[in-house]
């Protein structure tokens, strides 16, 4: 299966198998108008199976969500037709907006336009933690 | 701007200087009456409270200051509908430090981002209760002489009391601690707090639902109350409510110079025939909380200065 390569945009590479449906709505990539390929199972020597997803449009991408999801992946930007940068994500150690707190009792469930932030509380585990009330990232 | 939000915040030398200056103010009252002369303390309820509002409202009158109060949300402008944040940013006008009390978990940490004055986390929710622990950390103090070596029994909501939480994280710092977890099954200490705290500090633990079993080798038996609203479904603090209550009987066995706390208010959790027990300890938590909040107070107003 052939999918165009991209003038200018975003490719998120090195995506394990079956993360990138949920890059995809973590990054709100359903709201955009440009063209948005999201290839599933792609074979990969270093990864045996990888997913990539490539966006027809030079828009910014939160590099938080994706180090969230996959910290193994990459950003490549590509402009007119060549790869001008690559960026290696890793874990975050926090996440601004990313996710929602769902702590019912979080002060987030009622400030106005507070931003919900994570912090990374155990790396080895990669457990998140929201900065407000604590609980677990779900 | 130094706040307390959490006793996290708080390194050890910092809590031994609070535990020094509570008892140089215990020692020389007059000494302290005059040092917050012209300062203001807001404090905000949110929530109903009647012993840490008036907790910080005496603390701030023995210091010589003066306080402004809102007593419950429906008569501030929250109940308007104002942010956490324009509150906090408007009550720095008016006064030099703030104590809050909110339902919502993480309120003071808004408050403290947006203020310009040091605000005192007094309660989010069932979150923290900083200065809750530090009377606490008082009272263990002047009953034991010291923090290390002792035997720490914690019994009844150890999922929602905020004041468990909070101690076993002071405590953690100390050596030669030992944790006795005692509760029903449903209200146990959650998971990351025995992960994060007790186990990453290497503390010895154990766990049961047996009160009288452990009973004989407590040095400190810190009650709680199971709080009616920090559940969802009435039938399960209905079914809950009445788990552990201490009596003369059950004390029978427990060691002499047992130090028995409670952050009160008590509902039935402890008989009211403990109280002329020699080793009931929970009152003197009270004033021991009053005599924290004022060395906390003239910490943070001092800092502020700087």
């Amino acid at each position: 299966m052939n999918v165009d390569s991209i003038q200018n945009g975003i490719v998120i590479d090195h995506i394990s198998a079956g993360n990138s449906m949920k890059l995809y709505e973590l990054l709100d990539l359903d709201r955009l108008d440009c063209c948005v390929a999201l290839i599933k199972n792609v074979t990969s020597r270093k990864m045996g199976k990888k997913d990539i997803i490539k966006i027809d449009a030079d828009i910014p991408v939160n590099l938080d969500a994706i180090g969230y999801v996959d910290p193994e992946a990459t950003v490549n930007v590509i402009k007119n037709g060549e790869l001008v940068e690559k960026k290696v994500i890793g874990t975050p150690q926090t996440l601004t907006n990313v996710l929602k707190c769902k702590n019912p009792r979080c002060i987030t469930s009622c400030e106005q336009e507070l931003d919900h932030v994570f912090r990374l509380s155990d790396d080895g585990s990669k457990v998140y933690r929201c900065i407000y009330c604590e609980a677990k990232a779900k | 701007m130094r706040s307390l939000i959490d006793i996290r915040d708080l390194s050890t030398a910092e809590i031994d200087e609070l535990v020094k200056t509570a008892c140089d103010i215990i020692e020389n009252p007059a000494k302290y009456s005059e040092k917050c002369h012209g300062k203001k303390l807001a404090t905000l309820f949110f929530e109903p409270s009647t012993r840490t509002r008036l907790s910080f409202e005496a603390a701030m009158y023995e210091l010589g200051g003066n306080v402004l109060s809102v007593s419950s949300g429906s008569s501030s402008s929250a109940a308007k509908g104002e942010s956490i944040a324009d509150t906090a940013k408007t009550v720095s006008c008016y006064a030099d430090i703030i104590a809050m009390r909110h339902p919502k978990e993480g309120a003071p940490y808004v408050a403290a981002a947006n203020a310009s004055i040091p605000v005192i986390n007094a309660g989010d929710g069932g979150h923290n209760h900083p200065t809750q622990t530090l009377a606490d950390l008082l009272t263990i103090y002047r009953e034991k002489g010291g923090f290390d070596n002792l035997t720490i029994g914690l019994c009844g909501d150890l999922k929602f009391g905020r004041t468990v939480h909070s101690l076993i994280a002071a405590m953690s710092r100390y050596s030669g601690i030992k944790f006795v977890l005692i509760s029903p099954l449903e209200l146990k200490l959650p998971s990351y707090v025995k992960k994060d705290v007790i186990k990453k500090n290497g503390i010895p633990y154990s766990q049961t639902t047996d009160l009288l079993s452990v009973m004989p080798e407590l040095d400190i038996l810190y009650m709680t109350r199971v709080q009616r609203e920090r559940f969802f479904n009435e039938e399960d603090y209905l079914r809950l409510k009445d788990s552990y209550i201490l009596d003369t009987k059950k004390l029978e066995t427990a060691k002499p110079d047992l130090c028995i706390m409670h952050p009160l208010p008590r509902v039935n959790e402890i008989s009211v025939a403990v109280d002329n027990d020699p080793r009931a300890c929970y009152f003197k938590q009270v004033l021991n909380g009053k005599y924290m909040r004022m060395a906390l107070i003239l910490k943070l107003l001092e800092e502020a200065k700087k």
